[in-house]
């Protein structure tokens, strides 16, 4: 059995800690979900705390906006380590929460059961 | 219109440029001078895709900006011109000595940089390579966001 998916939030300054803390507060699940932040890095150091995250294993990597550093580091080593890493981007609490219970499956596919479930959560409730 | 700032910022095209510059001069290009992302279509792709509809990412290397400064300045929208080093807009300005103001708006950590303001970390080597800019005219501030004072270099680099 291959390990446990781990979950890697990327993002701006301290929203990944905030977020990583209350998925884990909401689900009761802890160590599956790791933040890192870009605060003070360049292209370089964001990359290398990146993979300082992801360790050895299978990841995704959750980051905050379509575009920019965060997303550049996490695409960067990416493509450097090959499979067993997926990128999603527009993280929110709702994708978290269904990603921790979901970490058997292979990178790709939590990735995109990850974008199904944070898309279903952003809605216009009747008011 | 013109080039409204020339930036110097080692993540390149991100928030804080596209954002926190982009929304209140109302930018309609960014001109990104790097030879290396200039020469790789994946990573042209990954910046692209932090550039917002109505927006455009421009790519070149120095010799190609040097050759399209002009076409940029006549442009009617508003452009930022980004380079990650300080060795670029070095080389850039060599070639283009019209260029008078680099704004410095996040350079970071490295192994022999001195944090010289929260966001610039400069080695002696940076620092005298923008104090020889100065010398020839060009004003040298730090910004990092336009509601932040522009601290000029002889302040945080004396």
């Amino acid at each position: 059995m291959s390990d446990p998916l781990r979950g890697v939030v990327v993002s701006h300054a301290g929203l990944a800690q905030s977020l990583v803390a209350a998925a884990e507060h909401i689900s009761g699940v802890a160590g599956a979900l790791v933040p890192v932040s870009n605060e003070g890095c360049d292209g370089g150091s964001l990359k290398a705390r990146i993979g300082e995250a992801i360790g050895a294993g299978p990841a995704v990597l959750f980051v905050d906006l379509p575009g920019g550093s965060c997303l550049a580091g996490a695409v960067r080593i990416a493509r450097d380590q090959g499979r067993g890493i997926a990128v999603v981007t527009g993280v929110n609490l709702a994708m978290l929460l269904d990603f921790v219970f979901h970490r058997d499956l292979p990178p790709a596919e939590a990735a995109q059961r990850a974008v199904d479930a944070g898309g279903r959560a952003i809605r216009i409730p009747p008011a | 219109m013109s080039i409204a700032v020339v930036r110097v910022d080692d993540r390149l095209i991100h928030g804080q440029v596209v954002v926190g510059w982009g929304q209140p001069l109302g930018l309609g290009f960014i001109a990104l001078v790097d030879d290396k992302v200039r020469g790789s279509g994946w990573e042209q792709d990954l910046y692209r895709m932090g550039v917002p509809p109505g927006m455009e990412a421009v790519f070149a290397s120095v010799d190609e900006a040097a050759r399209h400064y002009d076409d940029w300045v006549k442009d009617r929208r508003v452009g930022l011109l980004l380079t990650g080093d300080i060795d670029t807009i070095a080389a850039l300005i060599a070639k283009v000595p019209k260029l008078r103001r680099v704004t410095l708006g996040g350079i970071h950590h490295k192994p022999g940089r001195v944090e010289r303001l929260r966001y610039v970390y400069l080695t002696d080597e940076e620092v005298g390579t923008l104090r020889a800019l100065v010398r020839q005219g060009v004003e040298v501030v730090a910004q990092d966001v336009p509601t932040a004072r522009a601290v000029p270099l002889g302040e945080f680099a004396p």
